[in-house]
Formats: C-alpha cells, sequence, structure tokens
C-alpha cells in the first residue's frame, strides 16, 4: 500500500480527530445560522426597509429619549447596586459581627427571585398603594405618594435590589482570594491601615468592580418587567410598544440600536476579562475577620443585620402572603384582609388555570432539550477545534447573552414571519413552537457555559485514553467525555429549565395567544386584579426555584463530586459562592454571568 | 508483536520551527527501544504520531507491513499509557481495565479472565473494584499499565510514565515495567527525559535534539561512544574538547587539543570517527571517570598530560569530584577519595585512558 503512493505525503495535517470535530460542528452551526444569525439579520434588515427613516426616532423623537433614559437608569444602576454590593460584600467578608452569618445566607435571595416575580413584590411593598407606604401613612401620617417609590425610581428600587449581588459575588471572590499576608505586609511596611486599603485592597478589588460595573450596566439597559410595572418608557418598552402599534420597522430599529450597545458592552467585558491578569483564587490565606467589640457597636450591628434581613425577606414574603389573599378582597387597606387556600387548589383543579403552567413546563422542557444537545456539542467543539473557526463559534453562541430578551423576541418574530429560504420555510409565529426557540436562543449560551465549565476541568488525554484503547470518537465522546461532565451538564439543563419556565421579557413578544405561558398569565392576572392567583403562580415559581437550587447545591458539592482536584482553600466567602453561582441567572433578563465569578470547582473547599 | 518503523517523518506547525525533522527509525518485534531527550526534542510528538493523536506532515509510519499513517488512533491498536495516567475518573479499577475490552466486544468469560490476568500481572487484583481516586500515584500508574496491556496491543506506547512518581516508587516501577513487557514480548515505544532511566530499562535508545535524531545505540554504546557532543553532554557528565585531527592510522586516529597536547582515539567503522580526515576540525569526548588526577609541583610536561589549576573539590561519597581549569574551560574529574587529595588552588596534572577517549561530532 505504501509503495502504490511513494511520496504523495503531501496531505493536509488532518487527523481523524479533526474530521469527527468538522462532522459535528457543521450542524451546530447550521442550528446557530438558522436561530439566531440570521433572526439578528432580519432585524436589522426590517429596521432599514423604509430607507433608515425608522431611525429617525433617533435624533430627535421617542427613541432617542428612550434611549437616553435606558443609558441614565443603566448608570444610576451601576452606581446604588455598586455602593450597596461592594459595601455588603466587604462588611461580610471583613467583619465579625453579631448576626454576620444570617446576613450571609440572605444576601443571596435576591437571586432566587424571577424578575418578574420582584418587580410586582416591590410594587406591592413600595409603590404608593403599596404596603410599606400605607402602613407609613395610616401610623405616622405621612403622605403616601410622597413616601412610595415610584416611576424612575422605583425602577432604580427594583434593580438595585435585585442587581447587587453581581458586585458582592464579584468583590467577595476577589476579597476571598486576596492573600492576608499581603495585607499584612503592609501594615508591616508601616502602611496605615486606610492606606493599606487604597493601595492594596482597592487595586485589587479594581477587575471585580469593572466587571460588575458592566455587567450591571448590561442587565439594566435589557431590564423590561421594572420599567413595564413602574410605566418607564425605556427602550426596551418603546421597542414593545412600536411593535404592538404596527410599526415594525421603529421596533427593529429600536432592537438594532439596544443590540449594538449591548454587544459593545460584552465585548468590552470580554476584553476586560482577558486583559486582566489571571490570580489563582485559592492561594490566599484564611482571611483575617475584625471582630467588633463593645456592647453598643455589637447591639447595634445586630439590630442593622436583623433590619437588613428583613428587608431582603420582604419580596418572597410578600408573593407568599398575597398568594393566600381572595382575588380582589384587597383595596385600601395595609395588609389583605381575606385569606384563603382556594388559590392553590384552583390551580391543580381547574384545568384552564393550570393550562398557563402546562405549557410553560412542555415549552422549557423542549427547549432545555434542545440546549442541553447543542450546548454541548458546542462546548466540546470549542474545546477542541483548533482552527480559527473555534472563536466564530464561540462568539456565535454567547451572542444570545448579550442581547436582551426584547431583542431576541423582536428577532425570533421578524425572521419566522413568512417563509423565506433563510428559515428555511418554517413559520413560526403564531405556533407554539415560537416559544421554545426563543428559550433556546435565550438560555443555550447558560448550557454552553456550564458545560464548558466542566469540560475545563477533564483532561484532553483521557479522550485519547479512549482513543487508543480502540473507541471511535461518538464512542469516546459518549462514554468518557459526557460521562465526566454530566454534572455541569445537569446543573446547566436545571437551569435552562427553570428560567424557560419563569421566562417573561421574550415570551411577552412571541407567545401566541391562545397559548399564554405562565409569566405572561401572571402579568395578566396581576392587571385584571386577580392578585391571589398571581401570586400563588409566583409561590410556586419560587418553590421550582428553591428545589432547582438545593439540587445544584447537592451537584455541586465535592462530597458527591469525584473531582480529585478540588483540595483547596480553607472555607471562605468562596464556599458559599459556586453553589450558588447559577443562581445568578435566576434573577436578571440576560442569562449567565460566569464571566467574573470564579469557575466553581477552582474554588470549591 | 510488530515492528514499527517511522519512515522520514516530519512534524512542523505554521509558523514554526519543525519540531521533528525527518525522522527514520525501526522499533524492532519486542524491543523496549527509548526516545530520550531535552523537554521540547519532539519525542512526544513522535510518539503521539505513532500513536495517531498527530499527523506527521511527511513521511510514514509502519506497523509490520501495514501503512498507518492515515489510520485513526482507535483503528491502530496501540496501548498507551499517558504521563498523568488519563485514568477514567468515572470508572472503577476493573472498568478502566475492561474498557478497550468492551470495545473490542471481547465474550464475556473471555473478559473476566483477561481483566484477572492484567491485574494480577501488575498486583492489583485487590483493587478491582476500587475507585481511581482511592488509590496512591503508583497504583494509578499499574492501573494504566494494565489497561494498556490487557488489550494486547500491537505496539505498548509509554509517554514519561514514571514522572510523577517519587524516585524509590520509579526505580521500582521501572524494573516492573521492563519485566513486564519483556514477558509479554511486546513492541515498546517509551518516551523519557531521564537518561538515567532510559539507561536502564531500554535495548536501545534513540537520542533526539530539537527535533534532530543524533544518534541509536545500545545505552552501553551511547555512553561509552557517544555519535555527538550533545550526546555526550547529555548522557552523563563528559568533557567535550575541541581538537585538530593529525593523522588516521588504521584503529585508531591522532589528535591535538587546543594546548598542543597530542591524544590518540579509537577509530571505529560505522561511526563519526571513521569518517574523519587529517587536518579535520572536530571533539573529543572524555569521561570523567576516565581521567587520572595528580598534584604536580612544576609545569614540566609529559607527553598525553593536560595541566590546570583546581577550582573546587565536591565530596560525594564514592568519589571526589574535581573541576580543574583548562585552556578557560572547566574539566570535570571524579577520582576515588584518598588522603592525597587536591585542594583549591592546586596545580594538577590530567591524564585521560588513551583508550576512552572518544571522537565525536561537534
Amino acid at each position: 500500500m505504501s509503495a502504490a503512493f511513494p511520496k504523495t505525503r503531501k496531505r493536509s495535517s488532518l487527523t481523524s480527530s479533526d474530521r469527527f470535530v468538522y462532522l459535528i460542528a457543521a450542524p451546530l452551526i447550521l442550528v446557530l445560522l438558522v436561530f439566531i444569525v440570521v433572526p439578528m439579520l432580519a432585524t436589522a434588515i426590517t429596521s432599514a426597509q423604509g430607507g433608515g427613516s425608522a431611525y429617525s426616532g433617533f435624533i430627535n423623537g421617542s427613541s432617542g429619549k428612550a434611549l437616553g433614559l435606558s443609558v441614565a437608569i443603566s448608570l444610576g444602576s451601576v452606581l446604588t447596586t455598586g455602593i450597596l454590593g461592594t459595601s455588603l460584600a466587604v462588611l461580610l467578608s471583613r467583619f465579625d459581627f453579631p448576626g454576620r452569618k444570617f446576613l450571609r445566607l440572605f444576601a443571596l435571595l435576591p437571586m432566587a427571585l424571577p424578575p418578574l416575580i420582584g418587580a410586582i413584590s416591590f410594587y406591592f411593598l413600595y409603590a404608593e398603594s403599596g404596603i410599606v407606604p400605607r402602613f407609613l401613612a395610616r401610623y405616622f401620617g405621612a403622605d403616601a405618594a410622597t413616601v412610595s417609590v415610584n416611576g424612575v425610581w422605583g425602577v432604580l428600587l427594583v434593580h438595585t435590589m435585585t442587581m447587587y449581588p453581581y458586585f458582592y459575588l464579584a468583590v467577595t471572590s476577589a476579597l476571598a482570594g486576596s492573600d492576608a499576608s499581603m495585607e499584612e505586609a503592609a501594615l508591616n511596611l508601616g502602611a496605615s491601615r486606610f492606606r493599606m486599603w487604597r493601595t492594596v485592597l482597592l487595586p485589587m478589588l479594581t477587575p471585580a468592580l469593572v466587571s460588575g460595573a458592566l455587567l450591571t450596566f448590561m442587565v439594566s439597559m435589557a431590564s423590561f418587567t421594572a420599567p413595564q410595572f413602574y410605566n418607564v418608557q425605556t427602550l426596551t418598552m418603546q421597542i414593545v410598544a412600536s411593535r404592538t402599534s404596527g410599526a415594525y420597522d421603529v421596533a427593529a430599529a429600536q432592537a438594532v440600536a439596544l443590540s449594538v450597545v449591548s454587544i459593545f458592552f460584552l465585548l468590552a467585558m470580554r476584553w476586560y476579562e482577558n486583559r486582566r491578569l489571571h490570580r489563582g483564587s485559592s492561594k490566599g490565606t484564611p482571611q483575617s475577620l475584625k471582630v467588633l467589640h463593645g456592647a453598643f457597636p455589637r447591639a447595634a450591628a445586630g439590630i442593622g443585620s436583623l433590619l437588613l434581613v428583613l428587608f431582603l425577606m420582604a419580596p418572597a414574603a410578600t408573593i407568599v402572603l398575597l398568594s393566600f389573599t381572595v382575588d380582589g378582597s384587597w383595596t385600601t387597606q395595609i395588609l389583605p384582609p381575606d385569606y384563603t387556600l382556594d388559590n392553590f387548589t384552583r390551580i391543580f383543579t381547574d384545568p384552564a388555570t393550570l393550562r398557563p403552567i402546562m405549557v410553560s413546563a412542555q415549552m422549557a422542557f423542549v427547549a432545555m432539550i434542545g440546549c442541553v444537545l447543542f450546548g454541548v456539542l458546542a462546548s466540546w467543539v470549542v474545546t477542541r477545534w483548533k482552527g480559527p473557526g473555534k472563536a466564530l463559534l464561540d462568539v456565535m453562541v454567547m451572542l444570545p447573552w448579550a442581547l436582551p430578551g426584547t431583542v431576541i423576541g423582536v428577532n425570533i418574530v421578524t425572521a419566522f414571519a413568512s417563509p423565506t429560504p433563510f428559515n428555511l420555510g418554517v413559520v413560526l409565529v403564531g405556533s407554539l413552537w415560537i416559544l421554545p426557540v426563543a428559550y433556546f436562543v435565550r438560555f443555550l449560551p447558560l448550557v454552553f457555559r456550564s458545560a464548558n465549565a466542566s469540560l475545563a476541568q477533564i483532561d484532553p488525554s483521557v479522550e485519547e485514553a479512549a482513543r487508543s484503547l480502540g473507541a471511535g470518537p461518538w464512542r469516546a465522546l459518549l462514554t468518557v467525555t459526557v460521562p465526566l461532565m454530566s454534572r455541569g451538564i445537569m446543573a446547566g439543563a436545571l437551569m435552562a429549565f427553570i428560567q424557560g419556565f419563569g421566562e417573561y421579557v421574550a415570551s411577552v413578544v412571541v407567545y401566541p395567544a391562545r397559548y399564554a405561558p405562565l409569566s405572561v398569565e401572571i402579568y395578566n392576572r396581576i392587571y385584571s386584579n386577580e392578585f391571589g392567583t398571581a401570586a400563588a403562580y409566583g409561590t410556586l415559581q419560587m418553590l421550582l426555584i428553591l428545589i432547582v437550587l438545593i439540587i445544584s447545591q447537592w451537584l455541586e458539592s465535592p462530597r458527591h463530586g469525584r473531582k480529585p482536584h478540588g483540595k483547596s482553600a480553607a472555607p471562605s466567602a468562596a464556599s458559599m459562592t459556586p453553589a450558588l453561582t447559577p443562581a445568578l441567572d435566576l434573577s436578571h433578563e440576560t442569562g449567565d454571568t460566569h464571566e467574573h465569578i470564579p469557575e466553581p470547582a477552582n474554588a470549591a473547599p | 508483536m510488530t515492528r514499527v518503523s517511522l519512515n522520514g517523518i516530519s512534524k512542523q506547525y505554521p509558523g514554526a520551527k519543525p519540531s521533528v525533522s525527518n525522522l527514520t527509525v525501526t522499533i524492532e518485534d519486542g524491543e523496549l527501544f527509548t526516545l530520550l531527550g531535552p523537554s521540547g526534542c519532539g519525542k512526544s510528538t513522535t510518539l503521539r504520531m505513532v500513536a495517531g493523536f498527530i499527523q506527521p506532515s511527511s513521511g510514514s509510519i509502519h506497523f509490520g507491513d501495514k501503512d498507518v499513517t492515515n489510520t485513526a488512533p482507535n483503528k491502530r491498536d496501540t496501548g498507551m499509557v499517558f504521563q498523568n495516567y488519563a485514568l477514567f475518573p468515572h470508572l472503577s479499577v476493573k472498568g478502566n481495565v475492561a474498557y478497550g475490552l468492551n470495545v473490542r466486544s471481547v465474550g464475556k468469560s473471555e473478559k473476566r479472565k483477561r481483566i484477572d490476568e492484567a491485574l494480577a500481572q501488575v498486583g492489583l487484583e485487590e483493587f478491582a473494584d476500587r475507585r481511581i481516586d482511592m488509590l496512591s500515584g503508583g497504583q494509578q500508574q499499574r492501573v494504566a499499565l494494565a489497561r494498556a496491556l490487557v488489550i494486547r496491543p500491537s505496539a505498548l506506547l509509554l509517554d514519561e510514565p514514571l514522572s510523577n512518581l517519587d524516585a524509590k516508587l520509579r526505580e521500582e516501577t521501572r524494573a516492573e515495567i521492563r519485566s513486564t513487557q519483556k514477558e509479554a514480548g511486546i513492541t515498546c515505544l517509551y518516551v523519557t527525559h531521564d537518561q538515567a532511566e532510559a539507561m536502564a530499562m531500554s535495548d536501545r535508545v534513540a537520542v533526539l535534539n530539537a527535533g534532530v535524531l543524533h544518534q541509536v545505540a545500545s545505552p552501553r554504546e551511547v555512553y561509552h561512544r557517544p555519535a555527538t557532543s550533545f550526546v555526550a553532554k547529555f548522557i552523563g557528565r563528559s568533557n567535550v574538547l575541541a581538537c585538530t585531527v593529525l593523522g588516521v592510522d588504521g584503529q585508531s586516529i591522532s589528535i591535538k587539543l587546543a594546548d598542543g597536547t597530542v591524544l590518540k582515539a579509537p577509530r571505529a567503522e560505522g561511526t563519526f570517527s571513521s569518517t574523519v580526515a587529517s587536518g579535520d576540525h572536530a571533539a573529543v569526548s572524555i569521561r570523567p571517570e576516565s581521567i587520572a588526577l595528580g598534584v604536580v609541583t612544576d609545569a614540566a610536561h609529559t607527553a598525553g598530560q593536560l595541566h590546570g589549576r583546581v577550582v573546587s573539590v565536591e565530596f560525594t561519597g564514592a568519589v571526589n569530584v574535581y573541576e580543574v581549569t583548562w585552556q578557560g574551560q572547566l574539566i570535570v574529574v571524579s577520582a576515588p577519595d584518598s588522603f592525597h587529595r587536591a585542594a583549591p588552588g592546586d596545580l594538577v596534572s590530567l591524564t585521560p585512558d588513551q583508550g576512552r577517549v572518544w571522537m565525536v561530532q561537534p
């Protein structure tokens, strides 16, 4: 055989493994093109149909004003969340005081709150007809209108209270990663405590603060539910309004503008993350906690913590309380007067009330299957592909991460409105299938990142060992790589499911009239004053999230794992971060935040 | 049990120096053949080309008469032991060993028999149901060996298999690997940067540097008759001195060193020494133990003697290691400890054993 082909050895240096990567990459790229890239282009084309007239609103019209408002709110949110998140992180990682442990536990509670439920609860707590203003009006004679939080301030309040964990987690892990001996070195060299903070710790926190700020800005720009409840005309609101009024080209132009801003911030974040030095986060020596002394400071700290915990628990508690109220009974009282279990029994006995749950559960499940299938393959291809296509594929998968849910909704309805060669002749508008497609696009990056993290833990030579033992590429993938990734895949799948189950922002744009998903139904019930039923849905949703969080924690717990590398740092703030890292994804509207949080397995004790 | 031949294989990545250039070696059936060289010399790349994980840029690889250059790794029937063992952490010891047999759809009873055999071979019968992370490094290494041997591969490939073990275990394990390989009579390609390991285990050694093959020979030959100055310095310690060939005379070559000292070096067919002619510039390698050292009081020269000054003396137990400056170069001499040892600053004479002055390619 060799004699037959003498010196024809100038072949391309493709190994069979490379060919296998291409084989898998091809269908993957097709799917990503059809569902992610083409819809984006469809929106861009629609926006240009009037010869660019749709963009005129940005120069001296409502679009420009809305963009300005969105940017202003986002900047404000960065400031308020930054202050709250950072001070909470410093307080909890560096000081010991009564109530610290409780506070640490509850500091992450806002992440378990789905965005829609969060917005609702803040509205019922602090808006003009909310519990707190009415209470202050009744007992302290305050004017409910002046003590209530409305409009832009309401949006800022919701943003602050739901997004501060981005700063909190980033700063906490940066502090945990810092080496206490470095601070001691600074003090030993004669620096005062203040100087040490300014010259040693603050520069170390800069990366965390920058990525926290970029993330908060992106998520705020994408925010839709809070502006909707407080009726603030941000760009996301304008997009939906334009579409509702039939001005498709204007909606598309607004979506394009928002996409450009979001993608710019994604790129900025990537650039910043890649540029900065990677510090080993597990090498830190145990942190020195400053213990508060003296009866008065300790009592004050204890009471302060208690109040903060109550404040953090209030939104979830409000939803649970509301879920037991009789629909329509709560008018002007401080708290709802009548309570019942009917809201829950009706959900499980009345098929019409149960239907939104079934719709959401089924659609989220279908989307989850798609996310797992393509997310896992994509992460495998991106990790193993050595060619330049790798970066392109990475960008294609991660694009939806940057795009606000509203924009994804608009992209999909635009691309799948009528049959074209680009959408392979598939029309999804008006069909139930549009929901899983939207969820698939939104949450694919989530599974992708989760799969990536667990793939990074696997030594590539394990796959090679399987190949050299005679296993073909599929067999090696299915019998070695996938089983080793199973935890990451499961965690990602659970997150994708739970996110899809509560998805609101894109659903509002795409859902077919006869099949309202759960979140849309919740909004409709609130709108028609059926608070009890809406809150009962919300309570069930929070319960589901809680279960998923517990399962994820169990999945990531090293006791059940077999990761041999995990025996690093002493218990620190990082120990509570990993398990809750996926939970970050629950609270906001753009998806995954693994960007600036240490990858779970690196930080796990 | 196969002869493995590499025919002029090269690997070059775009925009880089070639990792391996035009390497031709044949590993005989049942032989333990070692690729030895410093890190980055291309030895692992070569091994991975034989395993099929890297496609050579040119050249071909044959197992027996079969050209496997374009064969997928899973069709090559090699058993590979990885540097980090690459055991499957989600499978038990038995599951790891069974993996290759499952792929080959070996019958149930046959499979059990072969697993038991393989585990007995490496002394791990007791550990069949253990999880991988419950094993020590040495045990993991043996599981990796059993996993590779149980499929009765046509060639066994070992990529620095001992580098993660501590020194004592390394010596024990290398003897084990050697005896297991001999017993199984399996063709074996072994990669290491540790010359002692290569010397102790191999039938033949190939010394590589920067992708270029310097010598293929038995360990003894490589030590005593290094082909190039690189080999001389990489294998053990050696003094490589530049020289000029004065004349070639049947079985010996006379050479002149920088200080004018004339020495004789053996001439052997098939080695570099047989290619030199009078007037050539070349080099000789002299091992530290092939030099006799004596303290002298005056600089009077005896023929075949170099004079230098002692810079340092290191007592290592069996011998003293002297560093002597000579012609601006350090010459290392090891001599048995005695009361009449030289001290730093002493003027000494160095007398190379003339039978062990070896011509090397500079």
